[in-house]
């Protein structure tokens, strides 16, 4: 069944295809039936494959060759190993609930085939991704999800913000992008070949220096910084939510921005080799998990929280990925995938029962109205704060065991007080829309139930994860065999597991005394307030700073630049033009109709005939 | 010379038709000073035929062939004129730019 896996994406491409042309004849549910159908076929296959995986833990690898480059064979292919077959059945297992999900989330959307041809897109796109055996055809897939990624976010095109937040996205990770390419013109460069294989055994047998595998490694890591919206390029995520809900909770929080993390781990040889670049991931990603989730204590958009809290989340990733926890950072990116899909999910039946509010501030008490979607959020909640025994709680565990074994004691520090404020922002939001009572104005709709049950699927993955790792290694053994790559195996220390649990319940507990005991006003939020919640309330300035630094010079240059093409470009070709028409002027006034004037023009010729031959016999 | 005021006189005479035509405004008036100046080419034939350098009838024949010509000329110079008026109301040359492109 492996050697099949090549088809695996194909499902999605035909469905997509097949959508795309009938975009104007479908109807709604027939659309909605080729996308699941698409998706359904890619799960069932990645199931297949998986298990047989388990089975035989051997990878497959089958090649054709597409380019000669000089000697250089560039090849297309697909590479089935154990990080790309988890990542497989992890995305067609959410691609293919959020597009049930998307039915009744989309329902009346007027370009309702073409949004699932572009998930249909996506899908496609991330599923080669995860089977790519070389950088270039990663990179071909790499920008082809960003290419979805883009189509998704505007696709409420009517709306300024969603075009504009589009843009960004397109923008800001193609800077991200732009390093990752020269990463590989430098692998190219250096090994003369784009095979992952290869260059782990050119790196591997020394054969390249130490500073060139650090700056590969680091441009690497810069192309995954702009993926999954690390510090200091993560600006573009929050504003990606303009975007409809399965989107946000398809790529913007499962598959696309774990792409980053994923290639990372699959390059993970080239971090191993170089402890700079190990450095680099370990604090960009513990700085960044702590940034977004102060962020995220204050925001008042329901989306942008789980946004932020997104972004620290694949901070935690990367962090555990830089203290040699390559499993606990893959495994954090399972469970993450599970229980942040299952919250956006969540968010967006909550933003459909108050008819498309966002703010947090309009609803409230929707416990009592929606017991159901209160308790798969809840479930959600429970899991990304860690609390024993949901999925969070162990793949959190083993990322802040990674960085404490790793030595590393001032990231493990910042990774247990983000893991604090995470329990804290979470369930902040959690009281705030099912606690105290409703504050909105539009009544409270109820939700189809085509999104409920992908929700409650999405919550047993979210609640029974965890226990893939425990109580035995099943899951970091199954994953590095055969890599190279050591499994951290030492035994967690007491005091850790316990501690956080008790962490993640105060955090809790707090949220539950300022937000959920004391029914807030609305009118306690909002204000200007003290300092440090107006710099959290604004992003410490960053999107403002970047505006002042970056967009305005650029902008300042283009208008110089614009200023040379009008004046002095244009000034040269009009001045040109000018002076023809002028000449042409000229012209055309002597020739006014008036025989008299022709009579004096012709006797002026004459007598300038007259005068220069005179002149000229008298010269000779 | 004698023959130097001859031309003196057809000179002056081509100059004051010449300057008639660029000038004056009056179509009948260019007419004639059209006449002025064939008549200063015709002075110039007799007075070569008398006086020049291979003196001959032929430069005396040649004008009455030229003021044939002239008075047919004035003929049909006039009858345009006519025309013209008829069709334009005016013999004022510079109301005649229909030449202009």
């Amino acid at each position: 069944m492996i050697k099949f896996a090549w088809i695996i994406p194909l499902f999605p491409l035909v469905a997509f295809l097949l959508l795309m042309i009938g975009r104007r004849k479908l109807s709604e549910g027939a659309a909605a039936s080729i996308g699941v159908a698409g998706v359904l076929a890619s799960l069932s296959l990645s199931v297949a494959v998986f298990l047989e995986r388990l089975q035989s833990p051997s990878n497959y690898v089958a090649t054709f060759d597409w380019l000669r480059i000089d000697q250089v064979m560039v090849t297309m292919g697909i590479e089935v190993d154990a990080l790309g077959t988890l990542m497989l059945l992890v995305v067609s297992l959410v691609s293919f609930l959020v597009f049930v999900y998307a039915r009744g989330y989309m329902r009346g959307d007027q370009r309702f085939s073409t949004f699932y041809a572009y998930l249909s897109l996506f899908a496609f796109a991330m599923l080669s991704l995860v089977l790519s055996p070389n950088l270039l055809q990663i990179y071909l897939f790499w920008e082809l999800v960003g290419v979805g990624s883009f189509l998704l976010i505007g696709f409420w095109t009517f709306k300024p913000e969603a075009k504009a937040a589009a843009k960004k996205a397109f923008v800001v990770t193609r800077i991200g992008d732009v390093a990752f390419f020269v990463a590989i013109l430098l692998t190219f460069w250096k090994v003369g070949s784009l095979e992952l294989s290869q260059v782990f055994a050119a790196v591997e047998s020394g054969q390249l220096a130490p500073e060139i595998v650090t700056t590969i490694a680091i441009l690497i890591f810069i192309g995954a910084v702009g993926k999954s919206g690390q510090f200091p390029l993560h600006t573009w995520l929050p504003d990606a939510m303009e975007g409809p809900t399965p989107v946000s909770a398809l790529i913007h929080a499962a598959t696309m921005v774990a792409a980053g993390v994923y290639l990372v781990a699959r390059t993970y040889p080239l971090f191993l080799a170089s402890p700079i670049a190990m450095d680099v991931v370990a604090y960009v990603g513990v700085f960044t998990a702590i940034f977004a989730a102060t962020i995220a204590l204050v925001q008042n958009d329901i989306k942008r929280v789980l946004a932020y809290s997104t972004v620290s989340q694949l901070g935690y990733m990367m962090f555990a990925l830089g203290s040699a926890g390559y499993v606990a950072g893959i495994f954090h990116l399972t469970t993450h995938a599970f229980f942040k899909a299952l919250l956006f999910l969540a968010a967006g039946a909550v933003i459909v029962s108050c008819q498309r509010q966002q703010d947090i501030r309009q609803m409230g008490g929707l416990w009592a109205k929606n017991r159901t979607v209160g308790s798969l959020f809840l479930i959600g909640a429970l899991a990304i704060a860690g609390v024993p025994p949901l999925s969070g709680f162990f793949s959190k565990d083993a990322i802040l065991l990674a960085a404490y074994q790793d030595g590393r004691y001032i990231v493990f520090l910042v990774g247990v007080l983000a893991a604090f404020l995470t329990a804290f922002y979470v369930f902040r939001l959690f009281f705030l829309i099912f606690g105290g009572s409703y504050r909105g104005k539009e009544p409270v709709v109820s939700v189809p139930k085509v999104m409920v049950w992908p929700m409650i699927i999405l919550a047993v993955f979210a609640v029974a994860t965890g226990f893939v790792n425990f109580p035995t290694d099943a899951f970091a053994n199954w994953l590095v065999e055969g890599n190279g790559i050591v499994a951290q195996t030492a035994s967690t220390p007491w005091w850790l597991p316990v501690g956080m649990t008790i962490l993640s319940i105060i955090g809790i507990a707090m949220a539950w005394i300022l937000y959920g005991k004391r029914s807030v006003a609305v009118s306690s939020f909002g204000e200007p307030g003290p300092l440090p919640y107006r710099l959290l309330a604004r992003k410490y300035y960053v999107d403002e700073i970047y505006d002042r630094v970056f967009v305005r010079s650029l902008k300042g240059l283009g208008l110089i630049l614009q200023a040379f093409d009008r004046f002095i470009i244009e000034g040269l070709v009009k001045g040109i033009a000018g002076i023809i028409s002028w000449l042409g002027r000229i012209g055309s006034r002597l020739q006014n109709g008036q025989a008299q004037s022709y009579v004096l023009v012709s006797l002026i010729g004459l007598i300038l005939l007259v005068v220069s031959f005179t002149a000229g016999r008298l010269l000779k | 010379m004698p023959v130097t005021s001859y031309l003196v006189l057809a000179a002056i005479l081509f100059c004051i038709g010449l300057y008639g035509v660029l000038t004056k405004r009056n179509a009948v008036i260019v007419l004639l000073s059209i006449e002025l100046m064939l008549s200063a080419a015709n002075i110039n034939f007799v007075a070569f035929s008398k006086y020049g350098l291979y003196a001959n009838v032929t430069g005396q024949v040649f004008s009455l062939f030229s003021i044939a010509v002239t008075a047919a000329e004035a003929a049909v110079g006039l009858a345009i004129l006519i025309a013209l008026y008829r069709r334009r109301g005016t013999v004022e040359m510079d109301q005649f730019h229909s030449l202009k492109g």
